[in-house]
């Protein structure tokens, strides 16, 4: 281990297997049929201009929101493969060190390259409209949050095809992903792509904190955010103090793999379970990340739908504070059966079980939200509907894991494993569709098409649960988690063939929904006036898509948590039409983000390798990137001019009669 | 809130002086308190593994009390000629910030010299981040301290050239009150240092 050594791995382009292969020539087909088309229509400069370089919220929530889709397309494809590699007894689709290897890439794809990002990309698109800011409190920050996320997915997916998948679970457990057991570069991508994701996700809680603290709109005391805005401040909280962890156990564990540290080593004093427990102190509050905006989410859509207040507004609250803080302190469930004598275990059953308390709570709020409500069931209140019984039956099973004695039954079981899944696509997934069905007629001017999102929606619901109840009962039966094949007379197979049908109804379910969304774009009826659900809430008195700068005037009329709903039954805008414009102070795109978050790519791929010298080099890149940024941090911004905005609003008036 | 409770325009504090200034500074304490987590971890970590020495060499017998004396000194009175340079930031007085500055810089790269030699010393002693786990953790801990004053150095001398080019505007002000605070915090996380690993490995 040298600064100038080189060594190749011992398979570099992997190309062993005819999946792989076929991976191959997909991911060269579309990349050259990208450039092609992209030069053929002179597309860069549009690229860069308006995408790369952007600073403008909302379309870097755009642009999180499809690479979370893309990673679900990923995710989603192992999830197929491992399904059916168990449809039957003693397959042989998929051998134990390729099931590893996907059953790794699937969880962790799933949860730091798909629900992450998707949340982040709702945020983005809707926080700032809903407090009335015009863009978040470090809009380059947020670039590179961005790109920083992606080059991270990057880096993890790359590694299937050149050098090899990490295959040591998403939980990446030590010893067998140290250095002695699993020798080669598929660990070192999981750290790697985690740890610059990371860094770029600890950037984005920052961010939000700051913009939601100190840029909302005059008269929005916290009492009156919207529950969404409510839910990003709280996990903005969490990420802050949970995100450093991982940085530091990631980079640890990188230490004992590249330099022959010993943190996690079983020689030279070093404590294996720790990392179990760094793992899961970042580990539980992160899936608290994934599900609390969720809540915002449906707390917004359920109210908008059955046109009610929500219920319980300061319930809705404390219970989400109480719910933060006990992420923190229940963290040991994860390993009860490892060896932490009754007290320990004692204690953290508690903890677990009071979570159920808030989270209860919630659920009845939505429930009374309903109750005598005029309810209406287009595509995202679908979703949120399905979201309650689905999310209840993983809260549920998930408080029966946390009594320590059963859980040595269930755990490491498929009943642990259908728990997090009612909880995450019940919860976070069903969440994420109900948001992007929800906002997508704000950032764009037409909405999906509701006739094949109904299809996709009963297919994806359905089929969800033909592959997860089953999971239950062959769990309590005995089936172990992370098991490549199963012989016929262990009495599993009816229920898992069940599980495969489900998850193939899952499948054309989500090819139902990127249909709709591709059928839309296309033929949807276009709608500029930016009000499509009868909305309660800010960024619904703004066009669709709202101007770049988001509002030409201050929003001047919050006294309430549904402050445009207010207005609307009083017959007011929620703007003072007689206030003159103002020029508007905006940041200017950046190219900087993605020039650092390129050498990041370099530095993490250096390392992965431990071709130290390029690591350093990508590194140095880094630095470099931010020092040219310090200095033309003096000429950053400009000023949107009156008669702009004025054309703007011409512009819009045009269309808005167009119509009628 | 520093920043709300102070009035718009107040003459004395210009880095607080523009809405970005004031974002920027209260972002820049939100970032501090995810570095008291980071720092955090890895003090516990090593308070964990601190007598975990595998026959390896202890931290009494490795450390030198004048040597991490004199660093600790070198440390806190660079903290002090920094309040001093803010100090003088607000008087308007670019002489004053520039004096006050580089002797901190000076301090602070005083330290990081006396940190190397002490990790170099010990490497020839034997004592590498490879001999244990007590000695991983401390490599890492401390040596993520050191990282953090060495970019210090780098970022406020940048920070520095822009002032001499630009004066003492709002957001030179600005920056060299975030470099201000961001050398306080590495202090502060010394002193811990100092109880958690010197002092206490001494016993
Ligand atoms: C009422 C609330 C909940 C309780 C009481 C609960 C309890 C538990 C317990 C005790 C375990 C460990 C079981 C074992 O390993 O044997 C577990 C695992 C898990 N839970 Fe939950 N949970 C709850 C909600 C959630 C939510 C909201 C999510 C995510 C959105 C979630 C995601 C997970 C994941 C990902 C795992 C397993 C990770 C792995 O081992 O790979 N849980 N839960
Ligand atoms: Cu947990």
């Amino acid at each position: 281990m040298g600064l100038f050594n080189f060594k190749m791995p011992e398979h570099f382009i992997i190309m062993n297997n005819p999946l792989i292969i076929g991976a191959w020539i997909s991911i060269i087909l579309v990349s050259v049929g990208i450039v092609f088309f992209v030069t053929k229509y002179k597309k860069w400069g549009y690229l860069w201009r308006e995408w790369f370089t952007t600073v403008d919220h909302k379309k870097i929530g755009v642009m999180y929101i499809l690479a979370a889709l893309l990673m679900l397309f990923r995710g989603g494809f192992d999830a197929i493969l491992m399904r059916t590699q168990l449809a039957l007894p003693d397959l042989k689709v998929l051998d134990a060190q390729h099931y590893n290897e996907i059953f790794t890439t699937h969880g962790t794809v799933m949860i730091l390259f798909m629900a992450m990002p998707f949340i982040i990309g709702l945020m983005n698109v809707a926080v700032p409209l809903q407090i009335g800011a015009r863009d978040v409190a470090f809009p380059v920050l947020n670039a590179a949050s961005f790109w920083l996320f992606f080059v991270g997915a990057m880096i993890f997916n790359i590694s299937f095809v050149v050098g090899g998948s990490p295959d040591a679970g998403w939980t990446n457990y030590v010893p067998l992903a140290g250095s002695d057991l699993t020798p080669g570069v598929g660990i070192n991508y999981y750290l790697w792509g985690l740890q610059i994701a990371g860094i770029g996700t600890l950037a984005t809680g920052v961010n939000f904190f700051v913009t939601i603290l100190k840029m909302r709109a005059p008269g929005m005391t916290l009492l009156r955010m919207p529950m969404f805005t409510w839910s990003t401040l709280i996990t903005s909280i969490i990420i802050i103090f949970a995100f450093p962890v991982l940085t530091v156990t990631l980079a640890m564990l990188t230490f004992d793999r590249l330099f022959g540290a010993h943190f996690f080593t079983i020689d030279a004093g070093g404590m294996p379970m720790m990392w179990a427990n760094l793992f899961w102190i970042w580990g539980h509050p992160e899936v608290y990340i994934v599900i609390l905006p969720a809540f915002g989410i449906f707390s917004d859509v359920i109210s908008t739908f059955a046109r009610k207040r929500l219920f319980g507004y300061n319930a809705m609250v404390i219970s989400m504070v109480a719910i933060s803080g006990l992420s923190f302190i229940v963290w040991v469930h994860h390993f009860f059966t490892m060896g932490n004598g009754p007290w320990i275990n004692s204690v953290f059953s508690i903890t677990t079980m009071a979570i159920a308390i808030p989270t209860g709570v919630k659920v009845f709020n939505w429930l009374f939200t309903m109750y005598k409500g005029r309810i209406e069931t287009p595509a995202p209140m679908l979703w949120s509907l399905a979201f309650i019984p689905n999310f209840l039956i993983g809260g549920v099973t998930g408080v029966m894991l946390a009594s320590a004695p059963a859980d040595y039954q269930y755990h490491n079981s498929y009943f642990l494993v259908s728990h997090f899944h009612y909880v995450l696509i019940g919860g976070t997934v069903f969440g994420c569709l109900a948001g992007m069905y929800y906002w997508w007629p704000k950032i764009f001017d037409f909405k999906i098409n509701e006739r094949i999102s109904k299809w996709a929606f009963w297919l994806f619901v359905v089929g969800f649960n033909l592959c997860f109840v089953p999971m239950y009962l062959v769990g309590l039966q005995g089936m172990p988690r992370r098991v490549y094949t199963y012989g016929e007379h262990m009495g599993w197979t009816t229920w898992n063939f069940v599980e495969t049908i489900g998850a193939y109804l899952m499948g054309v379910g989500f090819m139902l929904i990127v249909w709709a969304i591709i059928y839309s774009i296309l033929h949807e009826k276009r709608d500029r006036s930016g009000d499509p659900w009868n909305g309660r809430t800010l960024e619904w008195a703004i066009s669709s898509p709202p101007p770049h700068y988001n509002f030409s005037r201050m929003p001047s009329r919050v006294t309430s948590a549904d402050p445009f709903w207010d207005a609307k039954k009083r017959g007011e805008t929620m703007f003072d039409e007689n206030e003159p414009l103002k020029p508007i102070h905006m940041p200017n795109n950046d190219g900087m983000p993605i020039v650092l978050s390129g050498f990041m790519f370099i530095a993490g791929f250096g390392f992965v390798f431990e071709w130290l010298l390029i690591g350093f080099i990508g590194l140095l890149g880094v630095i470099g990137s931010m020092i040219w940024r310090s200095f033309k941090d003096y000429d950053a911004d400009h000023y949107v001019q009156v008669d702009e905005i004025e054309r703007d609003q011409a512009e819009l008036k045009a269309a808005l009669e167009g119509r009628s | 809130m520093a920043s709300s409770s102070v009035p718009k325009g107040t003459p004395n504090f210009p880095e607080y002086q523009t809405e970005e200034g004031r974002l920027k500074i209260f972002g820049f304490w939100v970032f501090l308190a995810a570095e008291v987590v980071l720092f955090s971890t890895l003090f516990a970590t090593y308070l964990v593994l601190a007598d975990r020495t595998a026959g390896g060499p202890t931290g009494k017998e490795l450390f030198e009390v004048k040597d991490f004396m004199i660093e600790t000194m070198l440390l806190l009175t660079s903290s002090f000629t920094c309040g001093l340079a803010v100090l003088e930031m607000r008087k308007g007085n670019k002489k004053g910030v520039f004096i006050w500055m580089i002797a901190t810089l000076a301090m602070g790269l005083g330290f990081l010299g006396m940190e190397i030699s002490e990790f170099v010393a010990y490497v020839h002693e034997g004592a590498t981040l490879q001999t244990s786990a007590f000695l991983s953790g401390f490599f890492v801990l401390v040596g993520t301290h050191g990282a953090h004053v060495t970019l210090g150095v780098v970022w406020i001398s940048l920070v520095l050239t822009q002032v001499a080019k630009r004066g003492l505007t709002p957001m030179t002000c600005r920056k060299l009150f975030i470099g201000g605070l961001y050398w306080h915090f590495l202090d502060v996380v010394w002193i811990f240092i100092f109880t958690a690993v010197y002092l206490t490995g001494l016993i």
